[in-house]
This record gives structure tokens, C-alpha cells and sequence, in this order.
């Protein structure tokens, strides 16, 4: 459906890099793109938006050609191009009520109104977005970037600002949106269960260039070899007890305390980034909280 | 007092009403394409923009005078097709206006359109609008302390013009004479007392505006705050 082959210089803060894509996404697959800061994730989406230039290169979706740099015509425009975005910061339009902020896209207000039930927002359809929590706010933009059907969805870590519970709503909100309407969805995002939960195929992102294109499974798991656990975290402290070294790593937002051998207490530094793995132990689960 | 002749205050309002259209007009997208622009003219258009600013209002009033004068390329094509002259008369004034007033116009719009999100306008895009529908339905309505400031400063700042207006205009009566030129002209002819009023009016219009843009700033300020 999207055949890509795109080349952008690109001047970040780790200096100047080169994005260099290429790419073929099928209709209704959900692609989520990760990888560090600065690797051109955004950059990449807003390049597919028409938001950005290209130096050369072409994107065609479904055979129409949006931009070819080797012919002399100028670049579809974004207003053209049948897209949804979710900014990062919802970009609502704070002088237009919930309701209108749809309209304003397209006007069909019935339609509007159904995909605010579908996200159980219709009761807000007069309020203003200022008086709006940021999961209401993000799922009024959402309910906006799919209201002229778009053809494809591209979603700028919609849900980083959010907290744990309304991430969980609003990605069931994106999954069923994505159903619902068959779009090709791309989303950057950073949460390894979200990409878990929602990707069909993941891009891992390096320096502008993909380093891996897999499923899910394939670019999260961290575990190699006989490893039953593995976890990637920044060493924040090694102290002494009695003639133990400890360290203390941070996982995930979370502390954890592992022995080191004297070696290892002088090799390590604090700020590294260390992998904490194990094989030989049955770990326990246990619930604490329903879904 | 009442036998005072009000027409310099009529004159005067007449002709900031006039350059403050004209100005909006112009303007809004003038301040749009600054915001928007990475154009290497960008700073060349600021300076000359903010020119009114620094340069004595004869200045201007000068090369104005001169450029549009009968003897000029502009003024004899003015005079030749339209039958029109462009210097002593109003329509000379709204043009001296216009320049003399352009920063008080361009500077608040630009800034504000610079200061909004650029998502908003990017979404405006992808909702399907076109420059001049983000404009008006995205971009000025979210920027309406800005919007006020920019049409009575400048409206203001018109109805306290003197130099530039002593230059093209002259003092025809009914014509070019505004409530400055006026006062002036009490105070050459030592007749304090109208100087007096008209001064006082001068000032009380003055604050009474002034007083209103901010107080509607203050109030928009509070409603997102």
C-alpha cells in the first residue's frame, strides 16, 4: 500500500545524521516505531504527513506518488492527503467546543457524535478543551484524526503524558479504531507493553536508519541464549555491607539490589547501563491487581 | 466650551478608523508570512518594518511628501489617470498613516502567531484547511488579546500622530486639520484655554482606550489561566 524510499538530512542534538528509509507497508497493518530519542522517529512521521521536505526519494500510496523528488512536481500537500495525526500535545483547538473541534475536520456531525460515544465521550460534546483531562483531551483528538476516514493514522507518542490507567483505555480505544476502520496505523511509541499489545510489526530505529523489522516479540524480548530473565536498567549507586558489594539498579522505575563481586564493584561506574540476567531460578506470579 | 469646534476630533477619528482597516488587511497576512517565513529577507522586512519606530516622523513624512508629490513618477501617474493629487489632502494622511502606524499593527500579530503551538496549525492542515481558512477560523481567534492590542494601538497611536500629518497633510479644515495640529495651533495663536480642552479630551480618550485593551488582556489571561 505505502511504498517508500526516503533520504533527509537531519541536524539533532547528538549533531548531524542522515534518515535514510525504505520502506513497504501493507493496508491495515499497525506499525509502531521505536527506538532512542533523536533517532527520527517524528521526524519520519511527519515526513509521511507532509510536514516536513525530503531531500530525495518518493512515497506513493497506493500507486499515487506523494513525492518524487526525480520529477519537478512539488510535494502532495498535507491538506490533500487523507491522513489522521495525534500530536504528542493533542493540538485541540482551544476555541472550538469537543463537537467542533470534529466539525471543523469534516462536517458531519451525526458521524462525529457516534465516534465520541464510541470513546464515551458524547456527554462533552459542549465542553470547551481547556476544562478537558489529558485522556479526554487525547481521545477528542483522536476521535478528530479519525473522522474523515483516513486512509492512514499516524500517532506521535499520543499516550507518553498520560498516566498508567488511561494509557490502557486509550490504547483499547486506538486498537479498536484501527479495526473498526481498517487503517494502516504508525506509531511512535516507547512502551514496550503497548508496542506489545497493539504492533503487527515493529521498527527499531537507529541514527535515522531501521537496525531491526520484526514482530514484537523479536525486537522486546531481551533474553539470548539460556537466559530466563533479562532486564536492561542504569546502575545508580554501589555501596559496601560488611564485604558485600551491592548495587543499585533502576529497572523500569523500579530499584533493585544485586551483589557484585569485587571485580565487577570496580569495573562498574555509576550511570552505566548494565543487564541484569539469571538462569537457574523458577520465578513465581502472583496477581495484584485486576486489569 | 461648547461652542468648540469638534471637527479636528472628527477628522482625527475619521482617519484612524481608515488606517486601521486598511492596516488589519494588510497586515494579518503580512504578520502571517513573517511568522511562517525562513526566508533570508525575513530580517530586512523586520527592520524596515519596525523603521516608523526610530525615525523621527518628519523623516517620513518627508520622503513621503516626496514621493508622492505632483512632481513624482507617483503622483503624476495619479494625477494623469485617476485626476487625483496625493499630497494635502486626506487620502495623503490614510497613506502617511499606514506607514507611520505599521509596526503598531505588524509587531503584536506577528509575535502572537509565532508564540501559538505550531501543532495547531499543522492540524488545521490535516483537518484540511487551506492558509487562509487556518487563519481565520484557527490563528485569530486564538490570539484575540493580540488582535486587540494590534487595532487600538495603532488606532490610538493614529489619533496621536502630529509630525508625519503636519508634513503630507497641512491644516485644511474639515480636510487635513487633526485634534494635534490643532492644539498646536492654539498654542501659537496663545489661546491656552482651547489648547486646554482639546488637550484634556486628547488625554482622556487616550487612557480611556489604553485602559480598555488591558483590561480585556487581563480578563482573556484569567479565563485560561
Amino acid at each position: 500500500m505505502i511504498k517508500l524510499n526516503i533520504e533527509k538530512e537531519l541536524f539533532g542534538s547528538s549533531g548531524q545524521m542522515n534518515l535514510e528509509m525504505k520502506l513497504d507497508i501493507k493496508q491495515g497493518e499497525f506499525i509502531v516505531l521505536t527506538g532512542v530519542s533523536g533517532s527520527g522517529k517524528t521526524t519520519f512521521l511527519r515526513i509521511l504527513a507532509g510536514l516536513e521536505k525530503i531531500d530525495s526519494g518518493f512515497i506513493k500510496v497506493n500507486e499515487k506518488v506523494w513525492i518524487d523528488t526525480s520529477n519537478n512536481k512539488s510535494a502532495l500537500l498535507p491538506q490533500k492527503r487523507n491522513i489522521g495525526y495525534l500530536f504528542q500535545d493533542y493540538a485541540l483547538f482551544p476555541n472550538m467546543s469537543v463537537l467542533k473541534n470534529l466539525t471543523f475536520a469534516k462536517n458531519d456531525k451525526t458521524f462525529a457524535l457516534s465516534l465520541l460515544e464510541l470513546v464515551g465521550l458524547e456527554e462533552l460534546k459542549d465542553t470547551m478543551p481547556s476544562q478537558l483531562s489529558g485522556g479526554q483531551k487525547q481521545r477528542v483528538a483522536l476521535c478528530r484524526a479519525m473522522i474523515s476516514k483516513p486512509q492512514i493514522l499516524l500517532l506521535d507518542e499520543p499516550l507518553s503524558a498520560l498516566d498508567l490507567d488511561m494509557r490502557k483505555k486509550l490504547q483499547e480505544d486506538i486498537k479498536l479504531f484501527h479495526e473498526e476502520f481498517n487503517t494502516t496505523t504508525i506509531m511512535v511509541s516507547h512502551d514496550p507493553s503497548e508496542i506489545y499489545k497493539l504492533s503487527s510489526r515493529v521498527l527499531l530505529l537507529d541514527n535515522g536508519k531501521i537496525i531491526k523489522d520484526a514482530c514484537a516479540k523479536e525486537v522486546l524480548l531481551k533474553t539470548s541464549g539460556s537466559q530466563k530473565f533479562s532486564f536492561e536498567g542504569e546502575l545508580l549507586e554501589i555501596y559496601q555491607a560488611d564485604i558485600l558489594n551491592i548495587a543499585v539498579v533502576s529497572i523500569a522505575n523500579q530499584l533493585v539490589k544485586v551483589v557484585l563481586d569485587s571485580s565487577q564493584a570496580q569495573e562498574l561506574q555509576v550511570g552505566d547501563i548494565v543487564t541484569i540476567s539469571t538462569k537457574a531460578f523458577a520465578p513465581t506470579i502472583s496477581k495484584k491487581r485486576n486489569s | 466650551m461648547f461652542d468648540l469646534d469638534f471637527e479636528p476630533f472628527l477628522v482625527s477619528f475619521k482617519l484612524a478608523f481608515y488606517t486601521t482597516s486598511i492596516l488589519f488587511v494588510l497586515c494579518v497576512p503580512f504578520a502571517w508570512y513573517l511568522s511562517q517565513t525562513k526566508s533570508k529577507i525575513k530580517p530586512a522586512l523586520e527592520a524596515l518594518t519596525a523603521l516608523p519606530i526610530v525615525l523621527p516622523p518628519t523623516v517620513i513624512g518627508f520622503y513621503i511628501l516626496f514621493a508622492l508629490s505632483v512632481n513624482s513618477p507617483i503622483g503624476i501617474f495619479f494625477e494623469e489617470t485617476f485626476g487625483i493629487k496625493l499630497v494635502f489632502n486626506f487620502t495623503s494622511l490614510v497613506i502617511a498613516s499606514c506607514f507611520y502606524s505599521l509596526p503598531f499593527m505588524v509587531q503584536p500579530l506577528q509575535a502572537a502567531i509565532q508564540n501559538m503551538p505550531k501543532s495547531l496549525i499543522e492540524a488545521s492542515y490535516i483537518c484540511g484547511k487551506n492558509n487562509f481558512q487556518t487563519i481565520w477560523y484557527v490563528i485569530l481567534p486564538n490570539i484575540k488579546p493580540a488582535v486587540v492590542t494590534a487595532v487600538v494601538t495603532t488606532f490610538a497611536h493614529t489619533i496621536g500622530e502630529f509630525g508625519v500629518v503636519l508634513m503630507v497633510g497641512g491644516s485644511i479644515p474639515g480636510e487635513t486639520k487633526v485634534a494635534s495640529i490643532a492644539i498646536y495651533e492654539f498654542v501659537e495663536l496663545l489661546d491656552y484655554e482651547s489648547a486646554h480642552i482639546y488637550s484634556f479630551f486628547m488625554i482622556s480618550i487616550s487612557f480611556a482606550v489604553l485602559f480598555c485593551v488591558y483590561y480585556f488582556n487581563y480578563k482573556q489571561r484569567a479565563k485560561y489561566d
